[in-house]
């Protein structure tokens, strides 16, 4: 039994901290804030609740359990949110990713037809 | 394992300070401060399992907490255009000293 908690657990905490590391490579090397908020945002989530999993594996005592759920509960409400509320606030202020050719496209389709 | 998975997460760390540094928008900045309170939030679980004593939990709730609010705090902000320095903005102030 005890085998197959350390082998789960292990499985479970280096597929999320290999997660952080490739996150961690993307927002360094990606060439544009909007894929670089893309790494991040999709690998932080979901390797933070890769290794709170499998803490919560390793865990024994019920207390330390249910603070762990607590803190992937509030990992997956605010990851997201933040990315959501990042990329509003990033295409409002007027950063434009770096291949912007289907986006001036639709911007010109859109002052033709105001135009017409 | 444990020390393993403290290692990259360390790694991760040191990666999203260089993008943080060198981030050419205000909003990589604020991205990469992002990810790394998300990264010490587990980096303080996992010492906490290391050494032996979760109590640490508890204050990885609290940061987790705090991190979502200071970085929905500064994105505010950005909403109301206050990140734009415009020639007029600089007037008013004036006009109000």
């Amino acid at each position: 039994m005890e085998i197959v908690i350390t082998i789960s657990s292990g499985f479970f905490i280096l597929l999320g901290s290999f997660l952080c590391i490739s996150g961690g490579i993307g927002l360094l090397r990606f060439p544009d804030f909007y894929t670089r908020m893309h790494a991040v945002g999709v690998t932080d989530t979901l390797g933070a609740g890769m290794i709170l999993v499998g803490l919560m594996i390793l865990s024994t005592d019920f207390l330390v359990f249910a603070k762990l759920v607590m803190v992937l509960l509030l990992t997956l409400l605010v990851g997201p949110t933040t990315s959501h509320v990042l990329a509003k606030a990033a295409f409002h202020n007027g950063v434009i990713p770096k291949d912007s050719s289907s986006l001036s496209q639709a911007k010109k389709k859109e002052n033709n037809s105001s135009i017409i | 394992m444990l020390i393993a998975a403290t290692l990259a997460i360390f790694v991760a760390m040191i990666l999203a300070i260089i993008r943080g540094i060198a981030g050419p928008t205000l909003y990589d900045r604020i991205l990469a401060v992002n990810m790394f309170g998300t990264k010490t939030v587990l980096l303080i679980s996992l010492l906490g399992f290391v050494m032996g004593r979760p109590e640490f939990l508890d204050i990885a709730i609290v940061y987790a907490l705090i991190n979502f609010i200071s970085v929905i705090g500064v994105l505010r902000y950005s909403d109301t255009n206050q990140f734009k320095h415009t020639p007029n903005d600089n007037e008013s102030i004036k006009k109000d000293v």
